[in-house]
């Protein structure tokens, strides 16, 4: 069963021979297939869930969604679209009253895409700094050895077991105007409708919420890390920053790297806080409104354009995701191989 | 594994202080940092648990009273519990959490194991396409949850899964897949390996190898990926609320169908009442899984 | 390679499954031949509705199950929210499922889910006698002069006030500013509503539009008339309350709880809410105000004619895909009967749509609001039977939220909801 048999371990063979190649290259394709049936039932359960949903997404954000036959005052079969319905969102197009082409006026969802990315993005930006730096912090505290560790480390996990809806509920009982906040403030702040005040009330209940998150795959990246390792840091004189710095940080970097890319990834498709919290309003009534809440509010208006806008959203995260792993180096795919080749 | 390059020879030197004055020295600095540990920690636990105490505050309050911000318990009644757990109207919320405990342990075990088989290949074997796979993996990530329930909604429909087990779990591991793959491998990659090879000249099987030696020190990623999976399909409600039934509802969709004893009154007291008693045992739970991950490292010799 | 193969394998199978699956998606009018089937057939039936807050629901059909045992009701429970409600029987209805037969609709969903031809028309057999319920009521089932839901229950926005500071209620708009002094004297809000932005915010503004004489869109429910000049004064009375000041600033962020807890702490003198908030304000532990309230129609714009208000409430409807449409209809009538009417309100306080019941001592006793309800909804005005009503409401709450807040000036806000909603029309 096992390949081990075929390959020598490294350095005991003369590495040009021609067996040993010939030997790799079995060996190569053993593994390919055991990587295969390893790999299968991911990709099986991936395609099922989510890929055919997506492709039939998309299929579907080429055909116009169903209009009205003034004659029975019934629903048609809209036709082929084209890209109409990407028009729609990316230009602002809408149909006119005599079928000509409009940018679509306030109100009408159309008009709220570009307001919606930059929430978005805003969104993503200051809660995924704020929830890195908090749970490095909270990782670093949890890691160290002092008498109560374990109810911290439990409270520290209280506020991501809290199912999200009761969170957002808990919150927007808290902003409301005569809530807990004002009260212990002693302000007077319209949480939910102030354009800059509900933005920052869903950052503070993500916040709350998700750095556990965080701190608790930081917290597994730490705690791999050899107390060996800080030991000789501090033989050789390292100052705590130098430690932090040196050694802890390339150290972390890969747990922290994965947590940080899928936190991104999970904000840019933010629902349920702005929309129980907020319901997507403030400032001038979008001021919260994430692409994915402009989503859920097109399904209800036309299945068809919800498609297109959700296939427009998933390119844009593959493109944010993408960036990410080319300049921050989420290397994933160096195998331990390469990564001794890495190391000599 | 890099080396710190900083100034060694110079910090030597200043170190190079009389004993006593070195041993105080390192007590006081100890001393300090553990105060300052203390007081981050206290800090820490305030961030975290003060919302927490409103919720529970709020649960224990009187309907009638349910928008008074005295910030300590008053008008104190367990009703809110009562309602909570009453199955007068139809709400179950005993059977909602057997539910989602279910959900969750089956969608934990299944994704760890399928996890582990994909993060091993990805982090151990060499194979051609292994970039197209990790993207597509992290490519499921990427598509907007909520325009997902439609397309499954239907396909659950067509095959007459609808309100069965079966479809609440799939969907959730499926969420949380891509996650635990990217974990476990990124971890898989910073292991030892030569320990695996050497076992393996010592007669064991590459199973054997992985299951005896690498798996047990990348414990605390297994156990935070568990973790993880859990309190993701615990949290889960989009999906679930659309294609469980009134018999395999979880936590979140019991919670969301809360009435009050109006139309238009929101039923917060008993909503925070049912909020804390979803979180109370996943807490208890969670407290004893890393208990377990402490226990299994130190006796491995790593820090923990 | 194997692996290559593989892929591609699963790739197209990926790609077959979705074509296959994808015609679900986009809604089409294919319920023309379904409206035809099962018009007499009789069997057991599934009814759904969203939350039975006050078990109101599941005596009654124990009723009807005792006295029909071989059309047995199954009563299938929704979540509380509106939107899950709408959301769950839209998936249903798309899979064409058979299992609901008669589902509870929100007043504005007739529209859409009629356009969509979801919903079995009353006519011919299934023809429903109207004529002793309240007329607004019909008027919401109705699309495009078909009848497609039978109302069950109503509901309409009244005036809560301060009698210990006000004696008298208001019957103008005019009349309500002018006692706003006595507000400010008292250093307390004058009148609130529900203005966040949710669909609450298009209950008031239509309201207040409506009161003034103008309409969101005209009789044959496709004409855009709220770009008018009533529809301005409407409109202008709202924002000119936030600018004056007699409308509170953080009414903006008012749902309908908010805004009965300002007024159960007595921080509001005048309150336009739903009927439910008289119970609750006389039974709260924090209620201050229990003996104090009083309640009363909307003021309107004249002395002689109250305010205009949003009629709310539910219908029930038949599914074209429902096998026992015989039975259905027997509910239906069953849920309009006298008997139910009455249970409706003395168990769970919702107000009955049949007409007579209002006038009934007994039931008036048990509901001191229930005249001042009746008037209410006599003169209520449904909002926008229309097929496109989610992306109306959505014109309408992103606007005049603009214009609420200052914004936007009310004639800028007005054209853009007629725009708006005209490309939603259009679509």
């Amino acid at each position: 069963m096992s390949t081990s048999n075929v390959v020598a371990p490294p350095g005991t063979q003369n590495p040009k021979s021609p067996q040993l190649r010939a030997g790799v290259k079995k060996n190569r394709r053993q593994q390919g297939r055991w990587a295969l049936y390893l790999i299968l039932p991911t990709l099986v359960l991936l395609a099922v869930v989510i890929g055919y949903p997506v492709v039939s997404a998309i299929i579907m954000s080429f055909q116009k969604d169903a209009g009205l036959d003034p004659a029975t005052g019934l629903f048609v079969q809209g036709g082929f679209a084209g890209f109409q319905n990407y028009a729609h969102w990316l230009f602002q197009q809408c149909a006119g009253p005599n079928g000509e082409s409009i940018t679509c006026p306030p109100g009408n969802l159309g008009s709220q895409f570009w307001n919606a990315v930059f929430v978005t993005f805003f969104f993503t930006v200051t809660t995924v700094v704020l929830e890195t730096v908090l749970g490095m912090w909270f990782a670093f505290i949890m890691n160290r050895t002092f008498r109560g560790r374990g109810l911290v480390r439990a409270a520290i996990l209280v506020p991501w077991a809290i199912p999200t809806a009761v969170t957002a509920k808990l919150w927007y009982f808290i902003f409301s105007v005569a809530g807990i906040a004002n009260a212990v403030l002693g302000a007077h702040i319209l949480w939910t409708s102030d354009e800059w005040a509900s933005r920052f009330a869903v950052i503070i209940a993500d916040t709350w919420k998700t750095t556990p998150f965080m701190a608790l795959l930081i917290l597994a990246g730490l705690q791999i890390i050899p107390e060996e390792v800080y030991e000789a840091a501090k033989v050789d004189g390292a100052t705590t920053w130098q430690r932090f710095w040196r050694v802890t940080m390339p150290l972390v970097k890969p747990a922290l790297l994965v947590a940080v890319l899928f936190r991104v990834l999970d904000a840019l498709r933010i629902y349920d806080l702005p929309a129980i919290l907020t319901g997507g309003g403030g400032g001038t009534g979008n001021a919260t409104t994430t692409l994915s809440i402009l989503v859920v509010d097109q399904i209800r208006q036309g299945f068809n354009s919800a498609s297109a806008l959700s296939t427009i959203t998933f390119i844009l995260i593959f493109l944010v995701a993408f960036i990410f792993v080319r300049f921050l180096g989420t290397n994933v795919v160096r195998t331990q191989e390469a990564q001794q080749k890495g190391a000599k | 594994m890099t080396t710190v390059a900083g100034p060694a020879a110079a910090t030597a030197e200043a170190n190079a202080l009389p004993r006593t004055k070195q041993k105080s020295k390192t007590k006081s600095r100890q001393r300090n940092a553990g105060i300052r540990t203390g007081i981050s920690a206290i800090i820490i636990v305030l961030w975290c648990l003060l919302p927490f105490y409103w919720m529970v505050v709020t649960s224990f309050r009187d309907v009638g009273y349910t928008f008074d911000t005295t910030p300590w318990f008053t008008h104190f009644t367990w009703d809110n519990y009562a309602t909570a757990f009453s199955t007068k109207l139809g709400n179950h919320l005993g059977q909602a959490l057997l539910n989602s405990l279910f959900i969750g342990a089956c969608v934990t075990i299944i994704a760890l194991l399928v996890g582990t088989f994909a993060a091993y290949a990805l982090a151990r074997l060499e194979f051609k396409f292994k970039g197209i796979v990790l993207g597509l993996i992290l490519g499921a990530s990427m598509f907007p949850g909520v325009a997902l329930i439609t397309p499954l909604f239907q396909l659950f429909t067509n095959i007459g899964w609808m309100g069965t087990y079966q479809a609440l779990i799939i969907p959730s591991i499926s969420f949380v897949l891509p996650l635990t793959v990217y974990t476990l491998t990124s971890f898989f990659r910073e292991m030892p390996w030569d320990l695996e090879e050497a076992a393996r000249i010592d007669g064991c099987t590459q199973a054997q190898a992985f299951r005896k030696i690498i798996l047990p020190l990348a414990a605390p990623a297994v156990f935070t990926t568990a973790i993880l999976a859990f309190i993701s399909s615990w949290n889960e409600y989009l999906i679930s609320s659309q294609l469980s039934s009134d018999a395999t509802q979880p936590v979140t969709v019991a919670i969301a169908s809360f009435a009050g004893s109006q139309p238009h009154q929101e039923p917060y007291t008993a909503v925070m009442a049912a909020g804390t008693i979803v979180t109370v045992p996943l807490v208890i739970l969670v407290l004893i899984f890393q208990r377990r991950i402490v226990a299994g490292l130190t006796a491995g010799g790593v820090k923990g | 390679m194997k692996a290559a193969r593989l892929s591609v394998i699963a790739g197209v199978a990926v790609v077959g499954l979705a074509l296959a699956g994808c015609t679900g998606g986009g809604s089409g009018g294919s319920g023309g031949g379904d409206a035809s089937a099962n018009l007499t057939s009789k069997g057991p039936i599934t009814y759904v509705q969203g939350k039975d807050n006050s078990n109101v629901v599941r005596p009654l059909v124990d009723k009807w199950n005792a006295a029909h045992p071989d059309e047995k009701v199954t009563f299938k429970e929704q979540s509380d929210q509106a939107d899950q409600q709408h959301d769950d029987l839209v998936q249903h209805f798309q899979a064409k499922d058979s299992g609901y037969d008669v589902v509870d609709v929100d007043v504005v969903w007739t529209g859409e889910f009629a356009a969509k031809g979801w919903l079995q028309p009353l006519t011919g057999d299934l023809k429903m006698d109207n004529s002793a319920l309240l007329a607004p009521t019909v008027k919401s089932g109705t699309y495009n002069g078909t009848q497609y839901a039978a109302p069950q229950t109503s509901d309409g926005g009244i005036l809560y006030y301060r009698k210990d500071l006000v004696p008298t209620p208001p019957k103008t708009w005019d009349e309500m500013l002018k006692d706003c002094d006595i507000a400010k004297a008292k250093g307390i809000g004058c009148y609130a509503g529900q203005f966040a932005k949710y669909e609450g915010l298009t209950v008031n503004v239509a309201e207040a539009i409506n009161t003034n004489g103008g309409t969101i869109v005209g009789d044959d429910g496709k004409t855009v008339t709220v770009d008018s000049s009533e529809a301005n004064a409407g409109l202008t009375r709202l924002t000119d309350g936030f600018k004056n000041g007699q409308i509170p600033a953080e009414a903006i962020t008012y749902q309908e709880e908010q805004g009965r807890q300002a007024f159960e702490a007595g921080k509001l003198l005048f309150l336009r809410n739903w009927p439910y908030v008289y119970n609750l304000a006389k039974t709260d532990g924090s209620s201050t105000v229990k003996d104090t309230f009083g309640i009363a129609p909307l003021p309107g714009v004249t002395a002689d004619k109250p305010g205009v208000s949003s009629l709310g409430g539910h219908n029930a409807a038949i599914s074209v895909y429902s096998k026992h449409k015989a039975t259905a209809f027997a509910f239906l009538k069953f849920l309009q009967s006298e008997e139910t009417q009455k249970f409706f309100v003395t168990q769970g306080s919702l107000a009955p749509v049949l007409s007579s019941l209002y006038d009934d001592a007994s039931l008036n006793t048990q509901l001191p609001y229930l005249s001042t309800l009746k008037t209410s909804i006599e003169n209520a005005v449904p909002r926008p039977v229309s097929p496109f009503y989610p992306a109306i409401t959505k014109a309408v709450q992103d606007n005049s939220y603009a214009a609420l807040k200052g914004d936007k000036s009310v004639d800028q806000a007005l054209k853009d909801m007629a725009a708006a909603i005209k490309t939603a029309s259009a679509g």
